[in-house]
């Protein structure tokens, strides 16, 4: 995985196993690496892996079963939730980019509007 | 687990390292970082016990270091240490003579994920493969602490990716791991702090994905903030 050095790298982390979860590419109930095969596959130091487990737990996107492993939640309604923020975060940001080229959102709806067709 | 307490080498008239402070605890990786000629390799041998210092101490887990602090660390220098005659399998049963704590089978299992092969002459390996051998042959050993000293000089960009894997399926919690290299970039991912070093002096120990939180800059970036205006 690759990553921006100037941002958190259990953030960064933290958000690609969310758009897994969100895009259903991991399933609800579904069970996540350890934190040691994170660490590996991701290639970054299990301290940090550990906390993005502790951090997705925080956000009730998963849950760790003593024993057994840390679990993707079974709450949709959580997973919706994240979702919905995801999608509104994204709006905001390509909103900001286009306030910046003079844009409103309504100028720029129209144009999303026009692309599509 | 190593504390560097007030450490200081001269070598003559010239200070390699200055009053050096400093408390290294287990669980963690850490990359000691530096310009050529700051003092990480004089401060890596004073830790390893091969060196005495002029003034100060290193302690391992509360002792001062000696021959016996010398069986739990594993250290890899930056020169060349093998015979010429021996081959890679030679340079395994030599390891296994002088350390406990070498295991011949986790040699194997290294020298496989980084493309060696026993019979391998060590006179006849490029640079690349003699790095990954020293590498092989220092994290053979099932250590307390590691404490490598340019890990990824003369290894190609995709080698890098092996060598670092290999490093981190070793960073257990009970493990102490000190990386120095002037590649930053390699280890800003498998390190989690960063021990930095000018002129001898401790600059600063500090967490990284701390000061990624509260200030936004790499390890790269505070690197160039404190050794920018010199010679990087």
């Amino acid at each position: 995985m690759e990553f921006d050095a100037n941002r958190p790298i259990w953030l960064q982390v933290m958000k690609a196993l969310e758009m897994d979860v969100i895009t259903g590419k991991r399933r609800p109930g579904e069970k996540l690496p350890g934190g040691r095969d994170l660490a590996l596959s991701c290639g970054i130091n299990p301290n940090t892996a550990a906390r993005v487990y502790q951090e997705l737990e925080r956000a009730n996107l998963c849950e760790t079963r003593r024993g057994m492993g840390t679990f993707v939640t079974e709450d949709e309604a959580v997973i919706a939730a994240v979702r919905e923020q995801f999608i509104r975060q994204t709006i905001q940001d390509f909103l900001r980019s286009m306030a910046q080229l003079g844009e409103t959102p309504e100028s720029a709806a129209r144009m999303i509007l026009k692309e599509e067709a | 687990m190593l504390e560097s307490k007030e450490v200081t080498k001269t070598f003559g008239a010239k200070t390699a390292v200055d009053h050096i402070s400093l408390k290294l605890e287990k669980g963690h990786v850490y990359a000691m970082l530096g310009p050529n000629g700051s003092g990480k390799t004089t401060w890596m041998k004073l830790a390893a016990g091969l060196l005495k210092p002029t003034y100060g101490m290193v302690c391992f887990n509360g002792e001062q270091v000696s021959i016996e602090s010398r069986k739990h660390v594993a250290y890899m220098s930056t020169e060349p240490y093998f015979y010429t005659w021996m081959t890679v399998k030679d340079v395994g049963k030599y390891y296994q003579d002088f350390f406990e704590d070498f295991s011949y089978d986790r040699y194997l299992k290294l020298l496989k994920q980084m493309e060696l092969t026993e019979k391998l002459k060590t006179k006849a390996l490029s640079s690349g493969m003699m790095a990954k051998l020293k590498i092989a042959v220092t994290m053979a050993r099932d250590a307390q602490a590691y404490m490598l000293d340019e890990p990824f000089n003369g290894i190609d960009l995709l080698a890098r990716d092996e060598i670092r894997a290999c490093i981190l399926s070793y960073a257990t919690e009970d493990k102490l791991l000190l990386l120095s290299s002037h590649l930053v970039e390699e280890m800003e991912a498998i390190a989690d702090r960063a021990v930095f070093i000018s002129e001898g002096r401790l600059v600063e120990c500090v967490d990284l994905e701390e000061m990624r939180t509260r200030q936004g800059v790499s390890m790269a970036d505070r690197y160039r903030q404190i050794y920018g205006h010199t010679e990087g």
